[in-house]
Protein backbone atom coordinates (compact mmCIF):
# COMPACT_ATOMS: atom_id res chain seq x y z
CA UNK A 1 0.00 0.00 0.00
CA UNK A 2 0.94 3.70 -0.91
CA UNK A 3 2.06 5.69 1.76
CA UNK A 4 -1.20 7.86 1.49
CA UNK A 5 -4.39 7.55 0.34
CA UNK A 6 -5.74 8.65 -2.82
CA UNK A 7 -7.64 11.41 -1.91
CA UNK A 8 -4.17 12.46 -0.03
CA UNK A 9 -2.45 13.03 -3.01
CA UNK A 10 -5.17 14.50 -4.79
CA UNK A 11 -5.36 17.43 -2.10
CA UNK A 12 -1.54 17.21 -2.36
CA UNK A 13 -1.37 17.58 -5.70
CA UNK A 14 -3.85 20.16 -6.41
CA UNK A 15 -4.20 22.08 -3.33
CA UNK A 16 -7.49 23.88 -2.58
CA UNK A 17 -7.51 27.33 -1.34
CA UNK A 18 -3.69 28.24 -1.60
CA UNK A 19 -2.62 31.64 -1.12
CA UNK A 20 -2.98 34.66 1.40
CA UNK A 21 -5.73 37.21 2.13
CA UNK A 22 -4.35 40.62 1.91
CA UNK A 23 -7.06 41.82 4.38
CA UNK A 24 -7.67 38.61 6.05
CA UNK A 25 -10.38 39.51 9.42
CA UNK A 26 -8.37 36.55 11.44
CA UNK A 27 -4.64 34.72 10.61
CA UNK A 28 -4.03 31.69 12.62
CA UNK A 29 -0.17 30.71 11.96
CA UNK A 30 0.66 27.25 14.26
CA UNK A 31 3.73 25.12 13.92
CA UNK A 32 7.59 25.87 13.35
CA UNK A 33 10.33 25.38 10.96
CA UNK A 34 12.29 23.55 13.48
CA UNK A 35 9.88 20.81 13.32
CA UNK A 36 9.53 21.43 9.73
CA UNK A 37 5.64 21.91 9.75
CA UNK A 38 4.16 26.06 9.34
CA UNK A 39 0.48 25.88 8.66
CA UNK A 40 -0.88 29.64 8.46
CA UNK A 41 -4.56 30.33 7.49
CA UNK A 42 -6.30 33.23 6.14
CA UNK A 43 -9.92 33.89 6.86
CA UNK A 44 -12.10 36.67 5.54
CA UNK A 45 -15.46 36.37 7.32
CA UNK A 46 -18.73 38.00 7.15
CA UNK A 47 -21.97 38.09 9.47
CA UNK A 48 -20.26 35.18 11.47
CA UNK A 49 -19.25 32.79 7.86
CA UNK A 50 -15.91 31.94 6.77
CA UNK A 51 -16.66 33.60 3.30
CA UNK A 52 -13.29 32.70 1.83
CA UNK A 53 -10.37 30.85 3.62
CA UNK A 54 -6.84 30.47 2.14
CA UNK A 55 -3.56 28.59 3.45
CA UNK A 56 -0.08 28.68 3.05
CA UNK A 57 1.74 25.36 4.64
CA UNK A 58 5.59 24.75 4.68
CA UNK A 59 5.46 21.08 5.23
CA UNK A 60 5.15 17.47 4.05
CA UNK A 61 2.32 15.98 1.71
CA UNK A 62 0.11 15.46 4.38
CA UNK A 63 0.35 18.95 5.85
CA UNK A 64 -0.86 20.28 2.56
CA UNK A 65 -3.58 17.70 2.11
CA UNK A 66 -4.72 18.50 5.60
CA UNK A 67 -4.91 22.10 5.08
CA UNK A 68 -6.31 22.12 1.51
CA UNK A 69 -8.98 19.26 3.06
CA UNK A 70 -9.97 21.69 6.15
CA UNK A 71 -10.12 25.06 4.69
CA UNK A 72 -12.68 23.14 2.15
CA UNK A 73 -14.16 21.76 4.97
CA UNK A 74 -14.69 25.30 6.69
CA UNK A 75 -15.49 27.46 3.57
CA UNK A 76 -18.99 28.84 3.71
CA UNK A 77 -19.52 27.64 6.90
CA UNK A 78 -20.50 29.50 10.11
CA UNK A 79 -17.87 30.00 12.64
CA UNK A 80 -19.33 28.26 15.03
CA UNK A 81 -19.12 24.92 12.71
CA UNK A 82 -15.65 25.97 11.74
CA UNK A 83 -14.94 25.42 15.38
CA UNK A 84 -16.22 21.86 15.84
CA UNK A 85 -14.01 20.30 13.06
CA UNK A 86 -11.47 18.11 14.74
CA UNK A 87 -8.44 16.67 13.41
CA UNK A 88 -9.59 13.47 13.05
CA UNK A 89 -12.65 14.73 10.70
CA UNK A 90 -10.12 16.20 8.72
CA UNK A 91 -7.89 12.56 8.31
CA UNK A 92 -11.01 10.46 7.97
CA UNK A 93 -12.06 12.87 5.21
CA UNK A 94 -8.92 12.12 3.55
CA UNK A 95 -9.21 8.78 3.90
CA UNK A 96 -7.18 8.58 6.43
CA UNK A 97 -3.20 9.42 7.45
CA UNK A 98 -0.31 6.93 8.40
CA UNK A 99 -0.08 7.20 12.48
CA UNK A 100 3.20 9.70 11.73
CA UNK A 101 1.31 11.81 10.03
CA UNK A 102 -1.68 12.71 12.10
CA UNK A 103 -0.20 15.63 13.75
CA UNK A 104 -0.44 17.10 10.45
CA UNK A 105 -4.19 17.42 11.04
CA UNK A 106 -3.24 18.40 14.13
CA UNK A 107 -2.23 21.35 13.06
CA UNK A 108 -5.02 21.79 10.53
CA UNK A 109 -6.97 22.26 13.63
CA UNK A 110 -5.54 24.75 15.11
CA UNK A 111 -4.39 26.50 12.34
CA UNK A 112 -8.09 27.83 11.84
CA UNK A 113 -8.76 27.49 15.80
CA UNK A 114 -5.48 30.63 16.13
CA UNK A 115 -7.12 32.28 12.98
CA UNK A 116 -11.05 32.54 14.53
CA UNK A 117 -9.80 33.21 17.77
CA UNK A 118 -7.44 36.30 16.13
CA UNK A 119 -10.67 37.41 14.36
CA UNK A 120 -12.52 37.57 17.87
CA UNK A 121 -9.29 39.24 19.30
CA UNK A 122 -9.60 42.15 16.50
CA UNK A 123 -13.25 43.01 16.59
CA UNK A 124 -13.46 42.42 20.55
CA UNK A 125 -15.90 40.01 20.18
CA UNK A 126 -16.03 37.95 23.67
CA UNK A 127 -15.78 34.33 23.45
CA UNK A 128 -15.22 31.14 25.51
CA UNK A 129 -11.30 31.26 26.29
CA UNK A 130 -11.94 27.14 27.24
CA UNK A 131 -12.61 26.82 23.32
CA UNK A 132 -9.24 27.59 22.55
CA UNK A 133 -6.63 25.99 24.12
CA UNK A 134 -2.91 26.70 23.21
CA UNK A 135 -1.67 24.98 20.51
CA UNK A 136 0.02 21.58 20.95
CA UNK A 137 3.82 21.75 21.25
CA UNK A 138 5.37 19.60 18.64
CA UNK A 139 7.08 17.36 21.29
CA UNK A 140 3.52 15.87 22.19
CA UNK A 141 3.55 14.94 18.74
CA UNK A 142 4.24 11.07 18.39
CA UNK A 143 7.33 10.14 17.31
CA UNK A 144 8.97 6.34 17.03
CA UNK A 145 11.22 4.50 19.44
CA UNK B 1 10.68 17.98 -22.64
CA UNK B 2 8.91 14.34 -22.97
CA UNK B 3 8.06 13.10 -19.52
CA UNK B 4 10.57 10.11 -18.61
CA UNK B 5 11.25 7.81 -15.77
CA UNK B 6 14.37 8.82 -14.05
CA UNK B 7 15.66 6.79 -11.09
CA UNK B 8 18.22 8.75 -9.23
CA UNK B 9 18.09 6.98 -5.71
CA UNK B 10 21.10 4.98 -5.98
CA UNK B 11 22.43 5.39 -3.15
CA UNK B 12 19.05 3.54 -1.95
CA UNK B 13 19.34 0.48 -3.92
CA UNK B 14 20.46 0.08 -7.76
CA UNK B 15 18.90 -1.70 -10.41
CA UNK B 16 20.58 -4.93 -10.95
CA UNK B 17 23.14 -5.41 -13.34
CA UNK B 18 22.28 -8.08 -16.07
CA UNK B 19 25.44 -9.87 -15.62
CA UNK B 20 24.50 -10.20 -11.98
CA UNK B 21 21.13 -11.61 -12.65
CA UNK B 22 22.90 -14.03 -15.52
CA UNK B 23 25.63 -15.06 -12.97
CA UNK B 24 22.87 -15.67 -10.27
CA UNK B 25 20.48 -17.76 -12.56
CA UNK B 26 22.03 -21.24 -12.80
CA UNK B 27 22.33 -21.01 -8.67
CA UNK B 28 18.80 -20.86 -8.57
CA UNK B 29 18.07 -23.76 -11.38
CA UNK B 30 21.19 -25.66 -11.53
CA UNK B 31 23.75 -25.24 -8.96
CA UNK B 32 20.92 -25.44 -6.18
CA UNK B 33 22.54 -27.44 -3.90
CA UNK B 34 24.12 -26.94 -0.60
CA UNK B 35 27.70 -26.08 -0.03
CA UNK B 36 27.92 -28.53 2.94
CA UNK B 37 26.70 -30.97 0.65
CA UNK B 38 29.00 -33.81 0.06
CA UNK B 39 27.15 -35.10 -3.18
CA UNK B 40 27.89 -33.45 -6.43
CA UNK B 41 25.42 -30.95 -6.74
CA UNK B 42 26.62 -29.45 -3.25
CA UNK B 43 30.21 -29.62 -3.95
CA UNK B 44 29.10 -27.56 -7.37
CA UNK B 45 27.72 -25.41 -5.51
CA UNK B 46 30.86 -25.22 -2.89
CA UNK B 47 32.66 -24.93 -6.10
CA UNK B 48 30.61 -21.48 -6.72
CA UNK B 49 31.32 -20.33 -3.20
CA UNK B 50 35.18 -20.95 -3.10
CA UNK B 51 35.26 -19.16 -6.54
CA UNK B 52 33.32 -16.44 -5.49
CA UNK B 53 35.60 -15.56 -2.61
CA UNK B 54 38.68 -15.35 -4.46
CA UNK B 55 37.31 -12.95 -6.87
CA UNK B 56 35.43 -10.73 -4.29
CA UNK B 57 39.33 -11.11 -2.61
CA UNK B 58 40.99 -9.92 -5.32
CA UNK B 59 38.86 -6.63 -5.94
CA UNK B 60 38.92 -5.71 -2.78
CA UNK B 61 43.09 -6.44 -2.30
CA UNK B 62 42.82 -9.06 0.51
CA UNK B 63 42.73 -12.73 0.49
CA UNK B 64 39.93 -14.74 0.32
CA UNK B 65 40.26 -16.57 3.92
CA UNK B 66 39.53 -12.64 5.15
CA UNK B 67 35.82 -12.31 3.32
CA UNK B 68 33.05 -13.25 5.25
CA UNK B 69 29.77 -12.92 3.29
CA UNK B 70 26.80 -11.68 5.37
CA UNK B 71 23.18 -11.16 4.50
CA UNK B 72 24.15 -7.47 3.93
CA UNK B 73 26.06 -4.17 4.80
CA UNK B 74 24.14 -3.30 7.78
CA UNK B 75 24.82 -6.90 9.59
CA UNK B 76 28.09 -6.73 8.38
CA UNK B 77 28.58 -3.01 10.55
CA UNK B 78 27.26 -4.89 13.31
CA UNK B 79 29.51 -8.08 13.52
CA UNK B 80 33.08 -6.14 12.93
CA UNK B 81 31.94 -3.87 15.48
CA UNK B 82 31.26 -6.21 17.95
CA UNK B 83 34.26 -8.06 17.42
CA UNK B 84 36.48 -5.33 17.89
CA UNK B 85 34.23 -4.34 20.96
CA UNK B 86 34.74 -7.98 22.53
CA UNK B 87 38.61 -8.00 21.99
CA UNK B 88 38.83 -5.01 23.43
CA UNK B 89 36.80 -5.54 26.48
CA UNK B 90 39.63 -8.67 27.03
CA UNK B 91 41.86 -6.13 27.16
CA UNK B 92 40.45 -3.82 29.28
CA UNK B 93 39.60 -1.40 26.38
CA UNK B 94 36.64 0.06 26.10
CA UNK B 95 36.47 2.84 24.12
CA UNK B 96 35.34 3.56 20.48
CA UNK B 97 35.75 6.47 18.11
CA UNK B 98 33.52 7.16 15.29
CA UNK B 99 31.46 9.76 13.89
CA UNK B 100 28.35 11.79 14.57
CA UNK B 101 26.86 11.05 10.97
CA UNK B 102 27.53 7.45 10.77
CA UNK B 103 25.04 4.97 9.29
CA UNK B 104 22.48 3.73 12.12
CA UNK B 105 23.59 0.49 11.51
CA UNK B 106 26.99 1.83 13.21
CA UNK B 107 25.43 4.22 15.28
CA UNK B 108 22.83 2.47 16.61
CA UNK B 109 25.56 -1.01 17.41
CA UNK B 110 27.76 1.69 19.29
CA UNK B 111 24.58 2.83 21.72
CA UNK B 112 23.91 -0.74 22.60
CA UNK B 113 27.61 -1.06 23.35
CA UNK B 114 26.96 1.92 25.47
CA UNK B 115 24.41 0.16 27.10
CA UNK B 116 27.34 -2.57 27.76
CA UNK B 117 29.51 -0.29 29.53
CA UNK B 118 31.44 1.14 26.70
CA UNK B 119 32.76 4.54 26.16
CA UNK B 120 31.92 6.39 22.46
CA UNK B 121 33.49 9.47 21.27
CA UNK B 122 31.71 10.70 18.58
CA UNK B 123 33.72 13.26 16.09
CA UNK B 124 31.91 16.13 14.98
CA UNK B 125 32.35 16.53 11.18
CA UNK B 126 33.26 19.81 9.71
CA UNK B 127 30.34 21.74 7.89
CA UNK B 128 31.82 20.58 4.71
CA UNK B 129 31.01 16.64 6.04
CA UNK B 130 34.56 15.40 6.49
CA UNK B 131 36.73 14.91 9.21
CA UNK B 132 40.45 14.92 9.36
CA UNK B 133 43.38 12.10 10.67
CA UNK B 134 44.30 14.24 12.91
CA UNK B 135 41.12 14.82 14.86
CA UNK B 136 40.93 10.96 14.67
CA UNK B 137 44.40 10.57 16.57
CA UNK B 138 43.94 13.50 18.98
CA UNK B 139 40.55 10.97 20.14
CA UNK B 140 42.17 7.77 20.52
CA UNK B 141 43.08 7.02 24.09
CA UNK B 142 45.10 4.37 25.43
CA UNK B 143 41.86 2.49 26.55
CA UNK B 144 40.09 3.01 22.68
CA UNK B 145 40.02 -0.36 20.87
CA UNK B 146 38.32 0.70 17.56
CA UNK B 147 37.73 3.53 15.34
CA UNK B 148 34.80 3.06 12.59
CA UNK B 149 34.51 5.57 10.05
CA UNK B 150 32.64 5.44 7.07
CA UNK B 151 34.64 5.52 3.65
CA UNK B 152 31.82 7.84 1.95
CA UNK B 153 28.61 9.00 4.03
CA UNK B 154 25.27 7.71 2.04
CA UNK B 155 23.53 11.17 2.04
CA UNK B 156 26.23 13.68 1.64
CA UNK B 157 28.82 11.52 -0.17
CA UNK B 158 31.65 12.86 1.34
CA UNK B 159 34.66 10.62 1.19
CA UNK B 160 36.41 10.67 4.21
CA UNK B 161 40.45 10.42 4.26
CA UNK B 162 40.62 6.60 4.79
CA UNK B 163 44.07 5.74 4.13
CA UNK B 164 44.98 8.99 6.62
CA UNK B 165 42.92 7.35 9.47
CA UNK B 166 44.27 3.88 8.81
CA UNK B 167 47.96 5.23 9.04
CA UNK B 168 47.05 7.07 12.25
CA UNK B 169 45.48 3.59 13.65
CA UNK B 170 48.34 1.14 12.55
CA UNK B 171 50.94 3.75 14.51
CA UNK B 172 48.36 4.08 17.73
CA UNK B 173 47.88 0.26 17.26
CA UNK B 174 44.07 0.49 17.39
CA UNK B 175 41.65 -1.75 15.12
CA UNK B 176 40.02 0.37 12.31
CA UNK B 177 36.98 -0.30 10.45
CA UNK B 178 35.24 1.40 7.93
CA UNK B 179 31.50 1.00 6.62
CA UNK B 180 32.62 1.14 3.29
CA UNK B 181 28.87 0.41 2.10
CA UNK B 182 28.11 3.50 -0.68
CA UNK B 183 32.08 3.26 -1.36
CA UNK B 184 32.76 -0.27 -2.59
CA UNK B 185 32.45 -0.29 -6.32
CA UNK B 186 31.99 3.66 -6.94
CA UNK B 187 35.70 4.53 -5.95
CA UNK B 188 39.09 2.61 -5.73
CA UNK B 189 38.91 0.67 -2.48
CA UNK B 190 41.74 -1.04 -1.72
CA UNK B 191 41.85 -2.70 2.38
CA UNK B 192 45.67 -2.99 2.18
CA UNK B 193 46.40 0.56 0.34
CA UNK B 194 43.97 1.95 2.68
CA UNK B 195 44.87 0.49 5.96
CA UNK B 196 41.80 -0.88 7.31
CA UNK B 197 41.68 -3.92 9.26
CA UNK B 198 37.76 -4.54 8.93
CA UNK B 199 35.68 -3.29 6.28
CA UNK B 200 31.72 -3.88 5.30
CA UNK B 201 30.04 -3.77 1.78
CA UNK B 202 26.51 -4.40 0.19
CA UNK B 203 25.85 -6.06 -2.74
CA UNK B 204 22.51 -3.88 -3.85
CA UNK B 205 24.56 -0.43 -3.94
CA UNK B 206 26.66 -1.81 -6.81
CA UNK B 207 23.93 -3.69 -9.21
CA UNK B 208 24.21 -6.79 -6.72
CA UNK B 209 20.94 -8.36 -5.53
CA UNK B 210 19.39 -7.37 -2.21
CA UNK B 211 20.46 -9.43 1.19
CA UNK B 212 23.86 -10.32 0.54
CA UNK B 213 26.83 -8.27 1.69
CA UNK B 214 30.31 -9.04 2.67
CA UNK B 215 32.87 -8.13 5.63
CA UNK B 216 36.76 -7.78 4.86
CA UNK B 217 38.37 -9.28 8.69
CA UNK B 218 41.86 -9.00 8.39
CA UNK B 219 44.01 -12.33 8.83
CA UNK B 220 45.07 -12.37 12.82
CA UNK B 221 42.20 -10.41 14.28
CA UNK B 222 39.14 -13.04 15.76
CA UNK B 223 35.81 -12.46 13.98
CA UNK B 224 32.79 -12.82 16.84
CA UNK B 225 29.77 -15.02 15.87
CA UNK B 226 26.37 -12.73 15.47
CA UNK B 227 24.48 -15.85 14.15
CA UNK B 228 25.00 -19.62 16.17
CA UNK B 229 24.41 -22.18 14.19
CA UNK B 230 26.14 -24.47 11.61
CA UNK B 231 29.84 -24.19 10.75
CA UNK B 232 29.16 -22.12 7.44
CA UNK B 233 32.24 -19.29 7.01
CA UNK B 234 34.26 -20.99 9.06
CA UNK B 235 32.16 -20.92 12.19
CA UNK B 236 31.83 -17.05 11.99
CA UNK B 237 28.45 -17.05 10.37
CA UNK B 238 26.00 -19.84 10.72
CA UNK B 239 23.28 -20.19 8.11
CA UNK B 240 22.98 -22.05 4.35
CA UNK B 241 25.09 -19.85 2.13
CA UNK B 242 23.50 -17.17 0.21
CA UNK B 243 24.62 -18.98 -3.49
CA UNK B 244 23.17 -17.02 -5.84
CA UNK B 245 23.20 -14.02 -3.51
CA UNK B 246 26.89 -14.17 -3.16
CA UNK B 247 27.48 -15.25 -7.04
CA UNK B 248 25.66 -11.96 -8.38
CA UNK B 249 27.41 -9.83 -5.63
CA UNK B 250 31.17 -11.27 -7.16
CA UNK B 251 29.75 -10.49 -10.48
CA UNK B 252 28.64 -6.92 -9.91
CA UNK B 253 31.48 -6.03 -8.33
CA UNK B 254 33.49 -6.91 -11.01
CA UNK B 255 31.73 -5.02 -13.27
CA UNK B 256 31.85 -2.13 -11.47
CA UNK B 257 35.10 -2.35 -10.90
CA UNK B 258 36.42 -3.19 -14.37
CA UNK B 259 34.39 0.44 -15.43
CA UNK B 260 35.15 2.19 -12.32
CA UNK B 261 37.43 4.60 -14.05
CA UNK B 262 35.03 5.49 -16.95
CA UNK B 263 32.16 5.48 -14.63
CA UNK B 264 33.20 7.83 -12.10
CA UNK B 265 34.94 10.60 -15.00
CA UNK B 266 31.37 10.35 -16.15
CA UNK B 267 29.12 10.35 -13.89
CA UNK B 268 31.40 12.81 -11.50
CA UNK B 269 30.73 15.54 -14.79
CA UNK B 270 27.22 14.53 -14.88
CA UNK B 271 27.27 15.55 -10.97
CA UNK B 272 28.60 18.71 -11.51
CA UNK B 273 26.17 19.70 -14.36
CA UNK B 274 23.29 18.77 -12.38
CA UNK B 275 25.09 20.94 -9.00
CA UNK B 276 25.71 23.96 -11.27
CA UNK B 277 22.28 23.86 -12.85
CA UNK B 278 19.87 23.53 -9.46
CA UNK B 279 23.08 26.04 -8.21
CA UNK B 280 20.83 28.64 -10.13
CA UNK B 281 17.75 28.13 -7.76
CA UNK B 282 17.63 31.17 -5.78
CA UNK B 283 18.49 30.52 -2.19
CA UNK B 284 19.78 26.52 -2.63
CA UNK B 285 22.82 25.51 -1.36
CA UNK B 286 24.95 22.45 -1.55
CA UNK B 287 25.35 19.98 1.27
CA UNK B 288 28.84 18.73 1.93
CA UNK B 289 32.30 19.27 -0.04
CA UNK B 290 31.81 20.13 -3.66
CA UNK B 291 34.87 17.50 -4.74
CA UNK B 292 35.57 15.04 -1.74
CA UNK B 293 32.44 13.65 -2.75
CA UNK B 294 30.85 10.49 -4.48
CA UNK B 295 30.83 11.07 -8.31
CA UNK B 296 27.50 10.72 -8.68
CA UNK B 297 26.01 12.45 -4.94
CA UNK B 298 24.19 15.45 -5.36
CA UNK B 299 22.75 17.34 -1.84
CA UNK B 300 21.50 20.24 -2.24
CA UNK B 301 19.01 22.23 0.13
CA UNK B 302 15.87 24.88 -1.19
CA UNK B 303 15.09 27.39 1.43
CA UNK B 304 11.72 27.21 2.58
CA UNK B 305 10.42 23.80 0.06
CA UNK B 306 10.44 21.19 2.41
CA UNK B 307 11.68 17.53 1.11
CA UNK B 308 8.97 15.50 1.39
CA UNK B 309 6.26 17.88 -0.76
CA UNK B 310 9.68 18.29 -2.96
CA UNK B 311 10.38 14.32 -3.55
CA UNK B 312 6.57 13.95 -3.85
CA UNK B 313 6.18 16.51 -6.67
CA UNK B 314 9.79 15.38 -8.53
CA UNK B 315 8.18 11.51 -8.12
CA UNK B 316 4.57 13.41 -10.00
CA UNK B 317 7.34 14.45 -12.86
CA UNK B 318 8.62 10.84 -13.22
CA UNK B 319 11.90 11.46 -10.84
CA UNK B 320 12.57 9.26 -7.89
CA UNK B 321 14.70 10.89 -4.86
CA UNK B 322 15.04 10.99 -1.42
CA UNK B 323 15.66 13.71 1.29
CA UNK B 324 17.11 14.44 4.43
CA UNK B 325 13.86 16.05 5.79
CA UNK B 326 11.73 14.78 8.99
CA UNK B 327 8.57 13.78 7.11
CA UNK B 328 10.37 10.86 5.15
CA UNK B 329 11.15 9.26 8.17
CA UNK B 330 8.72 8.14 11.54
CA UNK B 331 10.54 10.88 13.80
CA UNK B 332 10.25 14.59 13.29
CA UNK B 333 13.84 15.14 13.68
CA UNK B 334 15.57 15.62 10.16
CA UNK B 335 18.60 13.66 9.16
CA UNK B 336 20.94 13.31 11.97
CA UNK B 337 23.82 13.76 8.94
CA UNK B 338 22.83 17.27 7.61
CA UNK B 339 22.17 18.21 11.11
CA UNK B 340 25.91 16.79 11.76
CA UNK B 341 26.91 19.56 9.35
CA UNK B 342 25.34 22.21 11.78
CA UNK B 343 23.11 23.15 9.23
CA UNK B 344 19.65 24.91 10.94
CA UNK B 345 16.48 22.34 11.12
CA UNK B 346 14.38 24.90 8.36
CA UNK B 347 17.81 23.86 5.77
CA UNK B 348 18.15 20.17 6.94
CA UNK B 349 14.18 20.13 6.21
CA UNK B 350 14.43 21.61 2.69
CA UNK B 351 16.92 19.06 1.41
CA UNK B 352 16.88 16.69 -1.70
CA UNK B 353 19.88 13.87 -2.09
CA UNK B 354 19.87 13.16 -5.99
CA UNK B 355 22.12 9.95 -6.52
CA UNK B 356 23.22 8.95 -10.07
CA UNK B 357 24.61 5.72 -11.56
CA UNK B 358 25.95 4.59 -14.55
CA UNK B 359 22.75 3.77 -15.30
CA UNK B 360 21.65 7.46 -15.37
CA UNK B 361 22.05 9.35 -18.95
CA UNK B 362 22.82 12.88 -19.94
CA UNK B 363 19.19 13.13 -20.69
CA UNK B 364 18.16 12.00 -17.12
CA UNK B 365 19.96 15.21 -15.91
CA UNK B 366 18.84 17.55 -18.65
CA UNK B 367 15.22 16.05 -17.80
CA UNK B 368 15.92 16.95 -14.18
CA UNK B 369 17.40 20.25 -14.56
CA UNK B 370 14.20 21.27 -16.60
CA UNK B 371 11.65 19.77 -14.12
CA UNK B 372 13.40 20.61 -10.47
CA UNK B 373 13.45 24.02 -10.70
CA UNK B 374 9.77 23.83 -11.43
CA UNK B 375 9.53 21.68 -8.16
CA UNK B 376 10.58 24.06 -6.04
CA UNK B 377 9.21 26.85 -7.39
CA UNK B 378 5.73 24.64 -7.09
CA UNK B 379 6.60 23.72 -3.19
CA UNK B 380 7.46 27.62 -2.62
CA UNK B 381 3.80 28.88 -3.81
CA UNK B 382 2.58 26.83 -1.13
CA UNK B 383 5.12 27.60 1.56
CA UNK B 384 4.20 29.66 4.53
CA UNK B 385 8.08 29.56 5.51
CA UNK B 386 9.34 30.96 2.06
CA UNK B 387 6.36 33.53 2.11
CA UNK B 388 8.25 35.25 5.69
CA UNK B 389 11.75 34.88 3.77
CA UNK B 390 10.19 37.30 0.83
CA UNK B 391 8.61 39.38 2.96
CA UNK B 392 11.96 39.79 4.91
CA UNK B 393 10.01 38.59 8.19
CA UNK B 394 13.24 36.00 8.66
CA UNK B 395 16.30 35.92 7.31
CA UNK B 396 17.35 34.26 4.40
CA UNK B 397 19.83 31.79 5.71
CA UNK B 398 20.79 30.14 2.59
CA UNK B 399 23.15 32.73 0.42
CA UNK B 400 23.01 34.89 -2.64
CA UNK B 401 19.88 35.54 -4.40
CA UNK B 402 21.06 34.03 -7.82
CA UNK B 403 23.66 31.81 -6.24
CA UNK B 404 26.28 30.09 -8.99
Amino acid sequence: MALYSEKVMDHFTNPRNVGVIEDADGVGEVGNAVCGDIMKIYLKIKDGIIEDVKFKTFGCGSAIASSSMATEMIKGKPLSQALELTNKAVAEALDGLPAHKMHCSVLAEEAIRAAIKDYYDKNGIEYDKSQFPEPHDEEEHPTEE
Amino acid sequence: MEKRTVYADNAATTAMSMRAIEAMTPCFMKIYGNPSSLHSIGQEAKEVLVDCRERMAARLGCKPEEIYFTSGGSEADNQCIRSAALLGARKGKRHIVSTAFEHHAVLHTLDKLKKEGFEVTLLDVHNNGLITAEEVRAAIRPDTCLVTVMYANNEIGTIQPIREIGRVCREMGVIFHTDAVQAVGHIPVNVAEDNVDMLSLSAHKFHGPKGVGALYCKKGLPLSTLIEGGAQERGKRAGTENIAGIAGMTAALEEACEHLEENMERLTKMRDRLIEGLKKIPYSGLNGDAKRRLPGNVNMSFEGAEGESLILYASAEGICLSSGSACTTASLQPSHVLMSLGLPHEVAHCSLRITLADTNSEEDVDYMLEKLPKVVERVRNISSLWDDYVSGKIPHVLGGKTQG
